[in-house]
C-alpha cells in the first residue's frame, strides 16, 4: 500500500516540474508537488510505531516553522543565497542520514558513503555560496598557493577513504571521509567568483539530487531514486544552459578563479578612449523621441532594486511616448537561473515583453536605444573578437547595433570578468553615472514632464 | 538491486526530457522546486529515526528531518511566492 502512494508521489512530483513549462500552470505544478510530498510523509510517518512518533513530529514542525518563515520573510533581492542555504540544509539531512543508518544497520556501505559525500559536498559548497551571496565574504574570485595542488590531493585522499571505508567499515575512515568532503566542499566553491554563481547553484542543486538517489539505493527506496534523479538531472542541464552561455566548461569555472584574476591586471593596462557621460535629462530626451526600445538588465539592477522604477519607465514611454519597450535577457544575468525573470515579475513586467538572448539579439539593429542597466560583461562585444579575453566564445546581447546605448553604472570600472568594455567608448554610447536606481529615477522623472 | 538500477535510468530520461521542456523564463522556480523535492530522503530520515535502536542513531535521524523539513518547507515556500509574481502579471493582461 505505501509503495503505491509512494508511486503517486512520484507521478504528482513530475507533474509538478512539468507544470513549469508555461507560467500559466507553473503554480499548479508547485501545488502537486506539496500535495505529493504531503502525501509521502504522512504515509512515512504511518509506518512508524506510534509511541514513537512524537519526537519525529516535533522534529518535522521545527524544520518546517524554520523553512515557512525564512522562505516568507527573505527579501526577493536575496533569493539566490536562500536557495543555497536550502539546498545546503538538504545535504546535511544527506550527512546525517547516512551517518544514523551507517552505525544503525551497518549495511549498504557504498551506497551510504557516496550519499555522504556528495550530502557533505552539497552542504559545505551551499553554505559558502550562502556566504558569498550574502556578502559575509568576498564575492570575487579568491585564489591562493598551491590551490589545485590541495583541492588534487584532497580528492585522492577523498577517494582513498570512500574505498577504504566501503570496503573496511572502520568507523575513524567514516568520520574522516566526512571532514575531507567537507573539506573538498569549501575549497571547491570559495576561488569561484560572483558571476560564475548561477553555475556553481546548479551543480550544487545537482549534488542534492544525486545524494537523495544514493540514500534512496542505501534503504531501498523508489520515491528517493526518482525523485533524486530528476533533481540531479534538472540541476544538471540548468549547469550545462548556463555554462554554455559562457562558452565556458565546469572544468574550466572550478579552476577558473586563479586564470580570470590573472587576466584583470593585463586587462587593466589596456589603453582606454574617453566615455561620454550624460545626464538623465539628455537620457529622457532621447528616449521621448525613440521608437524602439530594449532595456538590458543585469546584475546592478538586482542590486540596487530597479526594478520597480524601471517598470515605471517602460510603461511610461509606452503610454506617453508610444515607443515599442522590450526587455532582453542574457541567461546569465543575475546570480542565479532565470534571476532576471524573477525580479521583473516581481515588478509586474508582462512576460510577453521579456525576451531570451537568442529571440531578440538581432533586433538590437533595428533599435533606437538600448538601456543597459547594471550590466557589463554580458554585453562586451570583446567576446566575439579578442581570441585572448577571458570571456572570449561567451554570447552577448549586441546592444552595440542600437543606435544610442545607455549604460547606467556606478563608474567605468570592467565586470566581473574584468576585461575592460569597449562599448564605454563609442561614440553611440552615453554613460549615465549612478546608482541604478536613483539614475532611472530621475528619468522617470523628467519622461513625466 | 538490479530494479532499482532499472528505475534509475528510467527516471533519468523522464528528468531529462521534463526540465528541457521548462521554460527559462521559470529557471528559478524551477530551481526551488527541485531543491523542496530533493528533501524526499525525509522518508528515509523518519524511518531512521523511528526505528533507532541507539540514541545516536535517533539524533542523526531527528536532526535529518529537521534539516530536510527546512528545505522542503522552505523550497515550496519560495517557490509559490516567486509563482504568485508571474501568475498576478498575467490577470492583469
Amino acid at each position: 500500500m505505501s509503495e503505491l502512494i509512494y508511486l503517486l508521489a512520484a507521478v504528482l512530483f513530475i507533474l509538478s516540474i512539468r507544470g513549469l513549462s508555461a507560467p500559466k500552470s507553473a503554480r499548479l505544478g508547485n501545488f502537486l508537488g506539496i500535495a505529493g510530498m504531503m502525501l509521502a510523509i504522512v504515509t512515512a510517518l504511518a509506518l512508524i510505531p506510534s509511541e514513537r512518533l512524537l519526537p519525529i513530529i516535533s522534529a518535522l514542525t521545527t524544520g518546517a516553522i524554520i523553512g515557512i518563515v525564512s522562505g516568507q520573510k527573505v527579501r526577493m533581492t536575496a533569493l539566490p543565497q536562500m536557495i543555497a542555504a536550502f539546498n545546503g540544509l538538504g545535504g546535511l539531512a544527506a550527512v546525517f542520514l547516512a551517518a544514523g543508518e551507517v552505525a544503525a544497520a551497518g549495511t549498504h556501505y557504498f551506497a551510504s558513503s557516496i550519499g555522504l559525500v556528495i550530502g557533505a559536498l552539497a552542504f559545505s559548497g551551499s553554505m559558502v555560496a550562502f556566504a558569498k551571496l550574502e556578502g559575509i565574504i568576498s564575492g570575487k574570485a579568491l585564489s591562493f598557493p598551491f590551490q589545485h595542488t590541495l583541492n588534487l590531493l584532497l580528492f585522492a585522499l577523498t577517494a582513498v577513504l570512500f574505498f577504504g571505508f566501503a570496503f573496511l567499515h572502520s568507523e575513524w575512515m567514516f568520520w574522516l571521509l566526512t571532514a575531507t568532503a567537507l573539506l573538498l566542499g569549501l575549497l571547491l566553491v570559495l576561488p569561484i567568483g560572483g558571476a560564475d554563481m548561477p553555475i556553481v547553484i546548479s551543480v550544487l542543486n545537482s549534488y542534492s539530487g544525486w545524494a537523495a538517489v544514493s540514500i534512496g539505493f542505501m534503504l531501498n527506496q523508489t520515491l528517493m531514486i526518482i525523485t533524486g534523479t530528476i533533481v540531479g538531472a534538472s540541476g544538471a542541464i540548468l549547469a550545462f544552459v548556463m555554462t554554455k552561455a559562457m562558452n565556458s566548461s565546469l572544468i574550466h569555472i572550478m579552476l577558473g578563479g586563479a586564470a580570470r584574476l590573472r587576466q584583470t591586471d593585463k586587462a587593466a593596462e589596456a589603453e582606454k578612449g574617453t566615455a561620454r557621460s550624460g545626464s538623465p535629462e539628455d537620457a529622457a530626451f532621447i528616449m521621448e523621441n525613440a521608437e524602439k526600445i530594449i532595456i538590458v538588465p543585469g546584475y546592478g539592477m538586482a542590486v540596487a532594486r530597479a526594478q520597480h522604477v524601471l517598470k515605471e519607465m517602460a510603461d511610461l514611454l509606452r503610454q506617453k511616448y508610444h515607443a515599442e519597450v522590450r526587455f532582453a535577457i542574457h541567461p546569465v544575468a543575475g546570480r542565479m537561473p532565470g534571476h532576471m525573470n524573477v525580479l521583473l515579475a516581481e515588478a509586474n513586467v508582462s512576460y510577453d515583453e521579456i525576451f531570451e538572448m537568442e529571440d531578440i539579439n538581432r533586433a538590437f539593429s533595428d533599435t533606437d536605444v538600448a538601456y543597459v542597466i547594471g550590466a557589463n560583461d554580458i554585453t562586451n562585444p570583446i567576446a566575439k573578437t579578442d581570441t585572448s579575453s577571458p570571456i572570449y566564445g561567451m554570447p552577448v546581447l549586441d546592444v552595440a547595433a542600437a543606435k544610442t546605448v545607455f549604460f547606467v553604472k556606478r563608474s567605468l570600472s570592467s565586470g566581473y570578468s574584468g576585461v575592460d568594455n569597449p562599448l564605454f567608448y563609442n561614440e553611440n554610447t552615453i554613460m549615465l553615472y549612478g546608482d541604478a536606481k536613483a539614475v532611472t529615477e530621475a528619468v522617470v522623472k523628467e519622461l513625466e514632464k | 538491486m538490479i530494479e532499482l538500477l532499472i528505475i534509475f535510468v528510467l527516471a533519468a530520461f523522464i528528468g531529462y526530457f521534463v526540465v528541457w521542456g521548462v521554460t527559462p523564463a521559470l529557471y528559478s522556480p524551477l530551481m526551488s522546486v527541485s531543491n523542496a523535492i530533493s528533501g524526499v530522503i525525509i522518508l528515509g530520515a523518519i524511518g531512521v529515526a523511528g526505528k533507532a535502536d541507539s540514541l545516536f542513531v535517533e539524533i542523526c535521524g531527528l536532526l535529518a528531518v529537521v534539516f530536510a523539513a527546512v528545505n522542503i518547507f522552505g523550497g515550496f515556500a519560495v517557490s509559490a511566492r516567486m509563482l504568485a509574481m508571474f501568475k498576478r502579471k498575467e490577470k492583469k493582461q
